[in-house]
């Protein structure tokens, strides 16, 4: 699996973490370890207090829209043993999901979080300041959602407008390896030669 | 308010509300501060963003992953090569796709040409906050366009670049491109020493600079500051040296640090930032072997299910691709850890209790890219 280079082994994190603070890990792979959704903010505060693995900072957070779940991802940095700690949170409500910020251990979440309300409708409860980060007070909806405009699979009719990315065409041009000027309709035969060379 | 009506405390001021911006010289963009005054002193700020938010994250899930290449440069158009790194990098370490060496060093000396254009435009821009108006921005600009110039000659592009490609780079560059870019080299030093003479010793700027907007090196690390703004207060953090990618394990190179995290610190580091690039450069050009520039790959690259968090050393810190693949073309998540947004995360601590002046240059001492907070 593509793990990072100094990215920890989730087996190893979950069976210290699971060692200190019992019932919190719900599952571990290679890459990540899944922690109970509700208990994320005391997972988080003792990665970064633990002296083995030193979480001092959080380099990245976001979500995952899975249709039925949010997967809540935090990438955990450590800088002076130099690895990286990779944490789920899995929330199942899809309606009004909602789990604990992670701002009161790490202030870098503060505007990370806001954008994942933003745009994906997560709410983070003790979160100082939660507010829409690029969208105004009142928009419809959040648009990274799958969801988003009612469309299955989040696919969204007003973007394949392209000669070649109507749906019925798609699947043909993505399995093309070398597609020759004749298999694109007529009044794309420019851009699909030019699709045709290697798209450079 | 009471104390503006007691008649004993007539000099008492009350709070107002000042908006600086969307449209601002001091907020490098389309961005906007809100801030509370009493008086000369800032007592709480809010940041308005999202003028420029275009929504790639989702457009990304419409599109392959070469299709995806292009938005990254329009995300902080100010470091188009190092984005295209990024998201190159990531893409190659979720579908296993191997880039050969010449490529990798054509990389690496594009990146670093990035960097170099791109704090000449933060420092230049940091000098004019701080009051010396253009002069010294139009400097720096002399040699970033020369750059820019370079860019042109191998990729057609100067800004939204489009250079880099899964497997590889678009183009080696042509033959006039190798005596002009020595040529550059030759001269870079002399240039930077001319930057830091004219504001280094500055009084004027040493006075705007020093012990403002100080971030400790505890509270860099909390709220998840990166690049020079996290090393200029101290934290030898570069991933350059750290988890090295392309060939940067073969150069040698220092990192420069700050000691007391202000304003003048993160300026410093990002000048002698500017020096290690020239010497990575001059390192690359005299390695960098014969060969092929990129390897092919499918029109429609079908990575693995699985997820991917890849990140190169960008020139205001960490930039990240958190990429989420399902088998299919296009991505299933596409997210991307824009430094200039995550580096604002303690602005409002930095500036509430200092003036207003103060608090500018402490924004522009973090180098933000409204292209790169919105996205």
């Amino acid at each position: 699996m593509p793990a990072g280079p100094h990215q920890l082994d989730g087996h190893r994190v979950a069976a210290r973490l699971g060692a200190a603070l019992s019932g919190i890990v719900t599952r571990a792979t290679d890459e990540w370890v899944e922690v109970a959704p509700e208990r994320v903010q005391e997972a988080l505060r003792w990665l970064r207090d633990s002296q083995e693995f030193d979480a001092a900072q959080l380099s990245n957070l976001t979500a995952v829209d899975r249709h039925t779940s949010f997967e809540v991802v935090y990438h955990l940095q450590s800088l002076d043993l130099n690895h990286q700690v990779v944490v789920k949170a899995i929330v199942a409500d899809h309606e009004a999901p909602s789990l604990p910020s992670a701002y009161p251990v790490y202030k870098g979440a503060l505007l990370q979080e806001r954008e994942v309300y933003d745009l994906m409708g997560i709410r983070f409860a003790d979160h100082p300041d939660l507010r829409r980060l690029f969208l105004w007070e009142g928009y419809p909806g959040h648009p990274l959602r799958k969801d988003f405009l009612g469309i299955g699979g989040g696919r969204t009719s007003g973007l394949g407008r392209f000669p070649n990315e109507d749906p019925a065409n798609r699947d043909r041009m993505m399995n093309a390896g070398n597609l020759t000027s004749q298999d694109m309709p007529p009044e794309a035969g420019g851009h699909g030669s030019a699709m045709a060379s290697g798209g450079h | 308010m009471t104390t503006s009506h007691n008649p004993t405390n007539a000099a008492a001021t009350e709070p107002y509300v000042l908006n600086i911006g969307p449209q601002h010289p001091s907020t490098h963009g389309v961005f906007r501060l809100r801030v509370v005054m009493d008086g000369e002193v800032i007592r709480d700020l809010d940041m308005i963003v999202g003028y420029l938010h275009r929504s790639m994250e989702k457009l990304a899930e419409e599109r392959t992953y070469t299709q995806n290449i292009p938005f990254t440069d329009r995300a902080d158009y100010l470091a188009a090569m190092s984005n295209n790194l990024g998201v190159c990098l990531a893409v190659e370490r979720l579908a296993g796709v191997e880039v050969p060496e010449r490529a990798s060093y054509l990389r690496v000396i594009f990146a670093e040409l990035q960097r170099i254009a791109s704090h000449a435009m933060a420092n230049g821009t940091l000098v004019s906050d701080a009051g010396a108006w253009q002069t010294p921005l139009l400097y720096m600009f002399r040699e970033r366009e020369k750059i820019l110039d370079l860019f042109e000659m191998t990729c057609g592009a100067r800004l939204t670049t489009n250079y880099m490609r899964i497997g590889g780079v678009s183009f080696d560059p042509p033959p006039e491109f190798w005596p002009a870019l020595q040529e550059l080299m030759d001269e870079m030093p002399t240039r930077i020493d001319e930057y830091a003479s004219l504001v280094q010793d500055s009084e004027i700027f040493l006075a705007r600079t020093r012990n403002v907007g100080v971030i400790s090196a505890a509270d860099a690390i909390n709220g998840s500051l990166v690049g020079p703004a996290l090393r200029g207060s101290g934290v030898p953090w570069d991933l350059r040296k750290a988890e090295p990618y392309c060939v940067y394990d073969r150069m040698n190179f220092e990192v420069p640090v700050g000691r007391h995290g202000d304003v003048y610190d993160r300026f410093m580091v990002r000048l002698e930032e500017t020096r290690q690039s020239v010497e990575i450069i001059k390192q690359a050009m005299a390695q960098i072997p014969d060969g092929p520039h990129k390897t092919d790959i499918p029109l429609a690259l079908r990575p693995p299910v699985g997820e991917v968090y890849g990140r190169v050393e960008g020139p205001r810190g960490e930039l990240g691709f958190y990429l989420v693949s399902d088998g299919t073309p296009a991505p299933y998540r596409f997210h991307i850890r824009a430094p200039s947004l995550i580096n604002l995360s303690l602005l409002r601590e930095m500036a509430v209790g200092v003036s207003l002046p103060d608090a500018v240059v402490a924004l522009g001492s973090l180098d933000i890219v409204v292209g790169d907070i919105d996205r």
